[in-house]
């Protein structure tokens, strides 16, 4: 494969029609990608509606959760998507500083969210209640565990389209990746609603 | 998202984001506004419903189960903006549907043979 | 906490002479490779143009070599196993000891089905796919190159395992408790989860890869129920590993906490349930299976239809016929596991949801039946192996039927009955169906054709070989043989054990045709030389190109009007036009950060399999950070000029029309 003269991609004149196909690829892939991690997460689920009374003579769900608690999160969560959404709003009207303004509110709210997870996890673990007692334990952690996970993977995500924001402005590729991290943060509210309606909500009934 | 997505794709024109004219931005923040007002409702009555307690274990898992599944709806079409009308609205609308489908039966199923396993195991 | 966690000198297996002469070949090999390479000074040309390529007609090869490469791995497993059982009779011992011996089915297993067949379906699609649908490449040529990477990797830890510790003796589906910390303490598993995981993870992206390049990168004009039959197909296929593989990510997972960080997802204790992992493995593992013989499907639809010059019959059912069969995959899977204990009504429900399978794929039996009658079939290699498919697929699909009766399958269940029936499958309709396709691209890829009477006698090799080889195992179900057995002691049995030893050594010798087709074949390239690169007077778009095509694939798209959009070309007097103008063509620049990243990868599944944890945290580290290099690097695609592109064209417009000009 040899190429004679390289001419960068930017100086062709029919390149805008190309690119933007290209970048709705990305954001079609991306969504197909979405829904493979829906069925990630819809087998960690079957798992815990398996597994979630074998409490092996320790505690159960209605034991240890604290609706009041999870309410809190979900709040943060669920105010975290829409002040993406208006994120995504700024970046299309090529809006810099709004964009990075929402943004760092979704991250502030995000982080609060990992926070309680963390401060939830920690506080069963040291009460004795780890992942390691029971099934159920196991199933309970690994589930809400792989959303926090994901949700701190987003977060990552998030910290470093701020720093791409920052430096290089909202072109087509930025706004793009944006687009797939919007997806990506309201993938994980919907996956969030299961999870207090299937493990929380359920479980302390 | 995907509404965004489809007009950058009908327009040969212009810049991708010129594209995005002022009535645009206005159903988008609506769209963000229903969507966030029906989630909080559609997340407060489950919650008030279990911590209080006053109806059936059986209702309240119905009411519980049919809310969520309403506001997950009220996600995908509010944020996520999946719609049959735009083609990139009916291809993600597809997938998704198929996915559910998917899910649907692999955890349905499963949840039947292991439950029935543990039946038959007296458990 | 040693620096090298439980790795050690005594991870080396030194006091298996087996093992250990292996290794000294492989050695051997390895080295006169390098020297060759060193020698013809190549090393340059394999970095820049074929391990750092976005092309998917060279990643395909690459993918067809390494499943070249495993066959011969996983077949000297077979031939090790069937030579212990036939020396293995009336109570002797045989010559493999059952710890090494349970390695080698597992190995052999896990090798055929993710590195050996995945990888061989995964290539001809690569090759193919993208030509067929006049498209220039797929939608993501990087991430095209990552998976094949990432399946090298797994591949790569898979054969590492034979030098280094042990490799999994549980079977390749490895089911815990066994599978779980307690009865496999050592390293075998977890190689056997880091090899599937890393590759899983790149057959993931192709599936995405490729459904995003069908619905969005169609040649203008050719609608979803136009694209070739081989398209349809794949894409059925790539749809059920999107759907199928997170599942088997999710399982082998929690097989992975409860072995590492000493969770109970399936542990005996503490309200651990093995049956889950029973459950969710095969939800993942029949989708896998019609994975891998949708596609075969779809290439004998092509050859039968290229070699008897008629159009495919019912392509419309054909393609909702696979459909069929790629949702009702979905919901068949307990077959797998009728003894295991779940109720009546759940097998009666799964035992008739997979007798019904049987119809949509009698519907394309009989599609392709219609589509050779009246037609005037050529006997070539690629035909041979479709008739041989018929006839050996439909006697497996018939013992699937059987066994998909509860009551039979508790009688035939983990019987080599079972062994017989899915090798009858896999074999005769997967492997058949990629040896055909072989045959049939393998000028559109290289250029040139292959030696028609060595492949010939590979084929019959390998017919007869497999009814040798596994028409006893029916019997031997049948007489009370269960399978992953080490020795035997049953008269009755050893007859068909020695049958079945002796086909095993003639699919040796068909595997040997093999080679020495490729051989003669290459050093012949010049008769075989394919000039018009429309060998069989093809029906689809692939053969509108170059053998090989030219790297761009097409000058100038086509405009599709019909279904075999080729023959449409060629009978419009449309075929080998040179357009008015040439245009500049984009195309993705070649790239390390796949290799790079797949290795970071696969050095941190070894060094999780070790418990070497700071070098998994550097594995994975570097790998995400190769990974953010690439996004924020800019120089990733050039514009090929006019002037080349016209004489790229030329050369393939000369061959094919008078004087160069049409």
């Amino acid at each position: 494969m040899s190429t004679i003269a390289t001419s960068s991609a930017a100086s062709m004149p029919h390149e805008h029609a190309h690119e933007e196909h290209h970048e709705n690829n990305t954001v079609f892939g991306f969504w197909l990608y979405l829904m493979t991690d829906c069925l990630l997460f819809a087998s960690f689920f079957a798992t815990y509606a398996v597994l979630f009374m074998n409490t092996a003579g320790g505690v159960s769900g209605k034991d240890i959760f604290e609706l009041n608690f999870v309410a809190v999160e979900t709040a943060a969560l669920l105010l975290s998507s829409i002040t993406f959404g208006f994120a995504m709003i700024c970046a299309h009207r090529q809006n810099k500083s709004g964009a990075l303004a929402w943004l760092a509110v979704t991250w502030a709210l995000g982080a609060c969210f990992i926070g309680m997870e963390v401060y939830e996890f920690h506080h069963l673990i040291e009460h004795g209640n780890g992942p390691q007692q029971s099934a159920f334990l196991t199933a309970f952690f690994s589930l809400v565990g792989l959303h926090g996970l994901h949700v701190t993977a987003g977060l990552i995500w998030m910290t470093i389209m701020f720093i791409e924001v920052t430096r290089r402005g909202l072109g087509e590729q930025t706004v793009t990746r944006l687009s797939c991290l919007s997806l990506f943060w309201h993938f994980l509210d919907i996956v969030w609603i299961c999870v207090f309606t299937v493990v929380y909500l359920m479980g302390a009934m | 998202m995907a509404l965004h997505d489809a007009k950058l794709a009908s327009n040969t024109d212009g810049h991708a984001s010129s594209t995005h004219n002022s009535d645009d931005a206005h159903d988008d923040v609506k769209s963000y506004i229903i969507g966030f007002i029906l989630s909080v409702v559609l997340t407060a009555i489950p919650f008030t419903l279990v911590m209080n307690g006053d109806l059936s274990k059986v209702t309240t898992i119905w009411s519980v189960v049919t809310l969520g599944l309403v506001q997950i709806w009220v996600h995908l079409k509010y944020f996520l903006h999946l719609n049959f009308v735009t083609e990139e609205g009916r291809a993600n609308t597809f997938s998704f549907l198929f996915s559910a489908l998917i899910i649907f039966m692999v955890v349905g199923l499963s949840v039947w043979i292991i439950y029935e396993s543990n039946a038959m195991m007296m458990y | 906490m040693s620096l090298l966690g439980k790795l050690s000198i005594e991870a080396v297996p030194y006091h298996e002479p087996i093992i250990m002469v292996t290794l000294a070949v492989v050695a051997v090999v390895g080295v006169v490779i390098a020297m060759l390479i060193t020698k013809h000074k190549q090393w340059g040309t394999l970095w820049c143009d074929w391990i750092t390529s976005v092309d998917h007609k060279r990643l395909g090869i690459m993918y067809i070599v390494l499943a070249m490469i495993m066959l011969l791995r996983g077949f000297a497993d077979a031939i090790m196993m069937r030579t212990q059982l036939a020396m293995a009779t009336n109570g002797a011992p045989g010559y493999l000891p059952p710890e090494h011996y349970d390695q080698i089915f597992t190995a052999h297993g896990v090798i055929m089905i993710i590195f050996m067949a995945m990888p061989f379906m995964i290539g001809l699609m690569n090759i193919i796919l993208p030509l067929q649908i006049g498209a220039r490449d797929v939608a993501f040529p990087f991430l095209n190159n990552l998976s094949f990477w990432l399946t090298a990797g797994g591949a790569i830890l898979v054969n590492v395992s034979l030098g280094l510790g042990e490799f999994a003796k549980t079977g390749w589906v490895a089911y815990p408790p066994l599978a779980g910390l307690e009865f496999s303490p050592g390293v075998g598993v977890d190689y056997y989860i880091w090899a599937l995981q890393i590759s899983g993870l790149g057959t993931l992206l192709t599936a995405v890869n490729f459904l995003v390049t069908v619905f969005k990168m169609r040649a203008p004009g050719m609608k979803l129920m136009q694209m070739p039959i081989f398209t349809w197909t794949c894409t059925w296929a790539n749809i059920l590993i999107a759907a199928s593989f997170p599942i088997l990510t999710a399982v082998l997972a929690m097989l992975t906490l409860d072995r590492y960080m000493d969770f109970h997802f399936f542990t005996n204790e503490a309200g651990g349930n093995s049956m889950m992992y029973i459950n969710l493995f095969w939800a993942w593992g029949h989708p896998e299976v019609y994975i891998l013989v949708l596609p075969a499907f779809g290439i004998f639809s092509e050859v039968i239809s290229t070699f008897t010059a008629k159009r495919l019959f019912g392509y419309k059912s054909m393609v909702y016929a696979s459909g069929a069969i790629a949702i009702l995959g979905f919901i068949v899977w307990l077959h797998h596991f009728f003894t295991m204990g779940s109720s009546a009504n759940v097998n009666a429900f799964f035992g008739i949801m997979t007798m019904v399978i049987a119809v949509p794929t009698g519907v394309k039996l009989f599609n392709w039946l219609f589509t050779m009658y009246r037609g005037r079939l050529i006997l070539s290699v690629p035909v041979l192996w479709t008739l041989g498919f018929m006839v050996t697929f439909t006697i497996g699909g018939m013992t699937g039927v059987l066994l998909a009766i509860p009551g039979a399958d508790y009688v035939l269940h983990n019987s080599l009955f079972l062994i017989a029936h899915f090798h009858n499958t896999i074999i005769g309709g997967a492997v058949f169906g990629y040896l055909a396709g072989f045959a049939f691209w393998f000028p559109k890829a290289m250029g040139f054709k292959l030696d028609e009477k060595t492949g010939k006698a590979a084929f019959w090799c390998w017919q007869i070989g497999f009814l040798l080889a596994f028409m006893p195992l029916y019997v031997l179900g049948f007489l009370g043989m269960t399978r992953r057995l080490n020795h035997t002691d049953n008269p009755d049995w050893n007859i068909w054990l020695y049958i079945a030893a002796f086909g095993a050594f003639v699919i040796a010798i068909g595997i040997f045709f093999q080679l020495l087709q490729l051989f003669v074949s290459f050093k012949n390239k010049e008769k075989l030389n394919d000039t018009t690169g429309d060998p069989w007077n093809g029906h689809t778009l692939e053969w509108s190109t170059a053998s090989p095509p030219q790297f761009y694939n097409f000058a100038k798209i086509p405009h599709i009007k019909d279904i075999d959009a080729w023959t449409d070309m060629k009978e419009r007097g449309e075929s080998y036009q040179r357009p008015e103008k040439y245009t500049p063509i984009h195309m993705p620049k070649n790239t390390s950060a796949g290799v790079f990243m797949s290795m970071s990868f696969t050095l941190m599944g070894f060094a999780l399999i070790w418990h070497i944890w700071w070098l998994a945290v550097v594995g994975l580290v570097a790998g995400i950070g190769v990974f953010i290099k690439r996004c924020y690097t800019s120089d990733v695609d050039y514009y090929v000029q006019v002037d080349e592109v016209e004489r790229v064209e030329a050369t393939h417009l000369s061959a094919n029309t008078v004087g160069g000009r049409s």
